[in-house]
C-alpha cells in the first residue's frame, strides 16, 4: 500500500510542477464550455423577428404581444407576402419570421388546426433553436390559458422549418457533447503523454525493473487523473448549470457515477494508447486524431448518426462518448434513471473492462524494442 | 538448479555466493536484421567488479537489459543469481540495482523525493540502507531539495546510483555511468565503485572509454554483438601481439603518415601527442628513427612501453 | 601561431533565465587551427557552438566568426561554415549520393559541382561503392566519416564538430581525426567538442569550460607543462579543484 501512495504522490508532483499539464487539465475544459457559453447566452437577445400576420385578428395580436414583451425579441416589423420572407432573411438583422395562417383566429375560435409557422435563420443554429423553443414555449402558454376559458380543445401547432442549415445542432446538445469530449481528450491525452515521458526519460526501465507489478503501475498511473478529471467534470457540469443554465433534472448521484465510470474509460484507454506510442509526440497524435476527429464527427455530437451510412453508424458503436452524450442527456435532460440508461452504462462498462485488460495485458512487463 | 528456487530467498543468497552471479551461455539478440549479441558467453562471480568495454553498438546495453530482465534473449541462457531471467524474472527484479544509459530520474522530483520514491517502490526504508549510500550520497545533502533536472551532471550520476542502490541489491548493473560526466566526478564515481566491492557487492558496468578498463577486476571487450575478449585487465594486455613502442617527434601526423607507408612498421596509432607502434619481424627501432628522420622529422624518441587496454582493442579490430 | 584570426570571442555571455550557460568567454581562434572544445555535458559547450555558427544569438558580447558579426548577420556566417552535430546529421532514407546532392544545393553549388566532388570525395574515402546505398544501411563508422566530410563539402573556412566520436571504436576515432587533419591542412579552421581526453591532445589548442567559464586555454603540451603532470585527465582534475 505505502508503494501505491508513493507511486500515486510522485504522479500528483509531476503533474503540479507542469504547467502545461495542469493548463490542459483546467484551462482548456474552462476556456472551452466558457466560449461555447459566451456566445450561445450573448446572442440570445433582442431577437429580429418579422411577422407575416395573413389573419391579423384578435389571437395573433395577443400572441404577438407576449412574444415581443418576453424581453428576447424585437419586433421587425410587418410582412405583406410570402416572398419578402427571403429578403428579410438576407439584411442579416431578421432571426426568424412568424407566420400566421389566413383566418387563423376563427379557426381558433371553431376549435380548428390553427398553423402557425416559424421560420429562422439557421446559419446561427443555435439562436435558430432557441427561437423556436421560446417561441413554441409562448404559444403553448397561450392556448394553455385558453383551454382553461374554453371547453373547445385548441391546437395550435407550431411548424418550423429551419433554413440555411438543415443540421441543427441543438444547444443543449451542445453542452453533453462538449463534456463527452474533453473529458476523454484530456484523461486519454494526459495518462499517455505520462506515461510516455517515462518512456523517453528512460526512468520506465527502472520502475519496469523493480518489484512493481504492471497492475500497480497502471493503477498508481490513472488514480490521480481518476481524481482531477472528476474534479473536472464537476466544474464543467458546474459551468454548463449556471452559465448555460442545462438542466440536472435526474439523479446527481447516478449521474457523478457515470461520470465516473467514463473517466475510468478514458483513462484506461490513455493507457492503452501508451502502450503503443513510443513517444510523447505519437502519443499526442493518436489521442487528438484517433481520438478526437470521431468523436466529433461520428458521436452524434455534431450530426445525428440516424442520417449517417450504416458503417458509419457502426463505427459511431464503437465510440464510448456516443454513449455517454446519451446518458448524460437522459440524465440531465429528461430526467431518466439507471432504468432507461443501463443499456448504455453496460456497454461502457463493457468497454471499460475491454481497454483496462487490454491496456494491463499489453502493457508489457518488459521494454519494447 | 530448480531445486534451488525452492530454497527461498535467503538460501539462494547464500548458494549464489558461491556460484556465479551472473552465467550466459551463448546468448542471442537480433533487431530486426541486424545482429546485437552473437552467442555470447560470460561468467560473473560474487564480488567482482566486471566492466564490458565497446564502442555504441557492441552489445553492451542489449546484454544488460537481458541481464535485468527487461527484454527477451532471442536464443540461449541467461541466469541471474541463480535463477533464469526469462523465468523467474520476479526475483531478479527484486535483488538486482539497475541505472539505465541516461540517468533515469525524475527531472520534476527533487533528489529526496527521487530517492523516497525508488526506496518505496523496493518497498524499503532510506535510513535501513543508509550505510550503503552514505559516501556517495552525503554531497548531496545540501541539495535535497533542488529538482533533479537542475543537478550537474556529476551530482545526477551520484544521485541515480544512490537510487539504484537504495535497496540493497545482490547485483549492481550500470550501463554507461560515466558518460558524459566531468573527469573529476568519473574519478569520483570508480573510487564509490571500489568501496562497494570491498562490502562485498557484485558491479555489472560498461562504459565506452578505455582507460576506465584498469579500474575493473575484469573486463570484456566486445564490438559489434561479439566478444573479443575476456579476463583482468593484466592478463588482456599479456596477450598483445608483438611489443609495443611509443613514438615522439617534432610532428606527429606527419610522422603517423610515413610510418602507415612503411611495409616495415605492422601498426600506427596516434595516442595522444605520441604514436603507438608495432614493427614488423626483425625491425629494429633504429629503422624508424631513420625513416622519420630522413623525411625532415626531428626530435625522434622512440622506446618500449607496455600496451593499454585500448591498444590491445585496437589490435582485434585491425 | 601567426596567421590570421577567424574567431574572436570577447565577452560572449548566454543566460537562459537566471541559468548562465556562458559567463565572459573570451578567445581567439586562428585560421587552419584545430581548437577543442572541453568539459563535462552542461558546460556550456553546444550552446557556445551555437552561437558561434549563427543557430542562436548571444545575450551580450561580441562574436566575430570569419569576419562577420555573427550576433547580427547569423545567415551571412552560416554561408561560411560547416556543421556536425552530436549525432550524425545525415537522412537515413536517402543515399549517400542523395545526402551530398541535398546538402551541396542548400549551399548553391551547381548539380555538376556537386557530382565532380562528391565522386572525387567519395573516392578519396575510398567508398565509391557506397554512392547509391541508403544512409541507414551504411556501417556506423562510415556515416561518421561521411557526415564530416558533407560538412565541409561546400569548402568552408570553419567547420565546428559537436562530439563527433562520442561512442565511436578507438580505430574509427582515429581514422575520423586523419579527416580532420587533412581538412586542417587544407586550411579549413576546426572547432571540436570530446569527452575523450586523447582526443584533446590532437588538438592545436585546447578551451577547458566549466560552469560556463573557461578555466583554461592553451596548447595541450603546455598546459600540461604549467600544471605540471603527463596526461589532460591530470589537468582537467586540477582545473576543477581549481575551479
Amino acid at each position: 500500500m505505502s508503494r501505491f501512495i508513493s507511486l500515486v504522490r510522485k504522479e500528483f508532483n509531476h503533474i503540479f510542477r507542469d504547467r502545461r499539464t495542469l493548463l490542459i487539465l483546467f484551462g482548456i475544459p474552462i476556456m472551452q464550455i466558457l466560449i461555447f457559453g459566451y456566445v450561445v447566452n450573448s446572442d440570445f437577445k433582442n431577437i429580429g423577428i418579422a411577422v407575416l400576420d395573413q389573419s391579423v385578428d384578435a389571437h395573433t395580436q395577443k400572441i404577438l404581444n407576449k412574444i415581443f414583451s418576453s424581453g428576447y425579441f424585437n419586433f421587425s416589423g410587418n410582412i405583406q407576402n410570402a416572398q419578402g420572407i427571403s429578403d428579410q432573411f438576407k439584411t442579416g438583422k431578421v432571426k426568424a419570421v412568424l407566420v400566421f395562417e389566413s383566418e387563423f383566429g376563427k379557426k381558433l375560435d371553431n376549435g380548428q388546426l390553427a398553423n402557425i409557422q416559424i421560420i429562422t435563420d439557421a446559419s446561427d443554429p443555435n439562436v435558430a433553436n432557441t427561437t423556436v423553443g421560446y417561441v413554441s414555449g409562448i404559444i403553448r402558454s397561450y392556448q394553455g390559458e385558453l383551454a382553461g376559458q374554453t371547453v373547445v380543445q385548441l391546437i395550435v401547432e407550431p411548424q418550423y422549418r429551419m433554413v440555411f442549415n438543415e443540421n441543427l445542432i441543438s444547444a443543449y446538445m451542445f453542452v453533453p457533447g462538449t463534456m463527452a469530449l474533453i473529458l476523454m481528450l484530456i484523461s486519454a491525452l494526459l495518462t499517455s503523454i505520462s506515461v510516455t515521458r517515462e518512456k523517453e526519460l528512460g526512468t520506465l526501465e527502472v520502475i519496469l525493473v523493480s518489484p512493481l507489478r504492471p497492475a500497480q503501475i497502471i493503477i498508481g498511473k490513472v488514480a490521480p487523473y481518476v481524481l482531477l478529471a472528476f474534479i473536472n467534470g464537476l466544474v464543467i457540469l458546474l459551468l454548463g448549470y449556471f452559465i448555460f443554465n442545462l438542466p440536472i433534472s435526474g439523479s446527481l448521484v447516478l449521474l457523478l457515477a457515470e461520470l465516473l465510470l467514463y473517466i475510468t474509460l478514458s483513462l484506461s484507454l490513455g493507457i492503452l494508447i501508451s502502450t503503443i506510442a513510443k513517444s510523447q509526440q505519437i502519443a499526442m497524435f493518436m489521442s487528438l486524431f484517433v481520438l478526437m476527429l470521431p468523436t466529433v464527427l461520428l458521436s452524434g455530437f455534431i450530426f445525428p448518426i440516424e442520417n449517417m451510412p450504416l458503417i458509419l453508424q457502426w463505427i459511431s458503436a464503437i465510440l464510448p462518448p456516443r454513449w455517454f452524450i446519451i446518458i448524460l442527456k437522459d440524465i440531465m435532460l429528461k430526467g431518466n434513471g439507471l432504468a432507461y440508461v443501463w443499456n448504455e452504462t453496460l456497454i461502457l462498462l463493457g468497454m471499460t473492462l475491454i481497454f483496462l485488460f487490454a491496456a494491463i495485458r499489453k502493457f508489457s512487463i518488459r521494454l519494447q524494442v | 538448479m530448480t531445486a534451488e528456487s525452492k530454497l527461498g530467498c535467503r538460501a539462494n543468497y547464500f548458494w549464489s555466493m558461491n556460484s556465479p552471479i551472473v552465467e550466459c551461455r551463448s546468448i542471442s539478440k537480433k533487431y530486426g536484421e541486424i545482429p546485437a549479441l552473437v552467442n555470447f558467453d560470460i561468467d560473473i562471480s560474487a564480488g567482482e567488479v566486471f566492466g564490458m568495454i565497446g564502442p555504441d553498438g557492441a552489445g553492451k546495453t542489449t546484454l544488460f537489459r537481458i541481464l535485468s530482465t527487461l527484454i527477451l534473449p532471442d536464443s540461449g541462457r541467461a541466469m541471474v543469481l541463480g535463477h533464469d531471467v526469462v523465468k523467474d524474472y520476479r526475483y531478479i527484479r527484486k535483488s538486482i540495482g539497475f541505472m539505465p544509459g541516461r540517468f533515469s530520474l525524475y527531472q520534476d522530483l527533487t533528489v529526496e523525493e527521487n530517492l523516497k520514491f525508488y526506496a518505496s517502490v523496493f518497498g524499503v526504508k532510506i535510513r535501513d540502507n543508509y550505510h550503503l549510500i552514505k559516501d556517495i550520497y552525503s554531497p548531496l545533502e545540501p541539495f535535497r531539495s533542488r529538482r533533479a533536472g537542475k543537478l550537474s551532471g556529476g551530482m545526477k550520476q551520484k544521485l541515480a546510483l544512490s537510487c539504484a542502490l537504495i535497496h540493497k541489491p545482490m547485483l549492481l548493473i550500470l550501463d554507461e555511468p560515466t558518460t558524459g560526466v566531468d573527469a573529476v566526478s568519473r574519478k569520483e564515481f570508480w573510487d564509490h565503485l571500489g568501496t562497494l566491492q570491498t562490502d562485498g557487492m557484485t558491479i555489472l558496468v560498461s562504459t565506452p572509454y578505455m582507460d576506465e578498463a584498469q579500474r575493473c577486476g575484469r573486463l570484456a571487450m566486445v564490438q559489434k554483438g561479439h566478444l573479443l575478449d575476456i579476463g583482468k585487465p593484466d592478463e588482456i594486455r599479456s596477450r598483445f601481439n608483438g611489443t609495443l613502442f611509443q613514438l615522439t617527434s617534432s610532428d606527429r601526423y606527419q610522422a603517423l603518415l610515413i610510418c602507415r607507408n612503411s611495409k616495415q612498421i605492422s601498426s600506427v596509432h596516434a595516442f595522444g601527442q605520441t604514436l603507438h607502434l608495432t614493427l614488423a619481424d626483425g625491425v629494429q627501432t633504429e629503422f624508424v628513427e631513420n625513416l622519420l628522420i630522413d623525411q625532415g622529422i626531428v626530435e625522434v624518441v622512440i622506446h618500449e612501453i607496455p600496451p593499454s587496454i585500448e591498444d590491445c582493442f585496437m589490435q582485434y579490430l585491425t | 601561431m601567426e596567421s590570421e584570426t577567424i574567431i574572436e570571442v570577447r565577452d560572449l555571455v548566454k543566460r537562459f533565465g537566471s541559468f548562465i550557460a556562458n559567463d565572459h568567454l573570451s578567445f581567439t581562434v586562428a585560421k587552419g587551427e584545430i581548437f577543442g572544445f572541453l568539459g563535462a555535458n552542461g558546460a556550456g559547450k553546444t550552446t557556445a557552438i551555437r552561437i558561434l555558427s549563427g543557430l542562436s544569438s548571444p545575450t551580450s558580447g561580441y562574436v566575430f566568426v570569419a569576419g562577420i558579426d555573427a550576433s547580427r548577420y547569423p545567415e551571412q556566417v552560416k554561408k561560411s561554415i560547416g556543421y556536425m552535430c552530436q549525432r550524425f546529421s545525415l537522412y537515413e532514407d536517402l543515399t549517400v549520393f542523395e545526402n551530398i546532392r541535398l546538402y551541396g544545393g542548400v549551399y548553391g553549388l551547381t548539380l555538376k559541382e556537386i557530382v565532380l566532388r562528391s565522386d572525387e570525395m567519395l573516392s578519396r574515402l575510398g567508398i565509391t561503392d557506397l554512392r547509391d546505398r541508403l544512409i541507414r544501411s551504411v556501417p556506423l563508422g562510415w556515416r561518421q566519416k561521411l557526415a564530416f566530410s558533407v560538412a565541409i563539402f561546400h569548402q568552408p573556412n570553419i567547420v565546428f564538430l559537436d562530439e563527433p566520436t562520442g561512442g565511436v571504436d578507438p580505430v574509427t576515432r582515429r581514422q575520423f581525426w586523419d579527416l580532420i587533419y587533412e581538412a586542417s591542412r587544407a586550411g579549413i579552421t576546426v572547432f571540436v567538442t570530446t569527452h575523450y581526453m586523447d582526443e584533446a591532445e590532437y588538438c592545436d589548442r585546447v578551451c577547458i569550460l566549466s560552469e560556463g567559464k573557461i578555466q583554461a586555454i592553451g596548447n595541450p603540451v603546455e598546459l600540461k607543462r604549467s600544471f605540471n603532470v603527463t596526461s589532460m585527465d591530470e589537468v582537467f582534475i586540477k582545473v576543477a579543484r581549481n575551479a
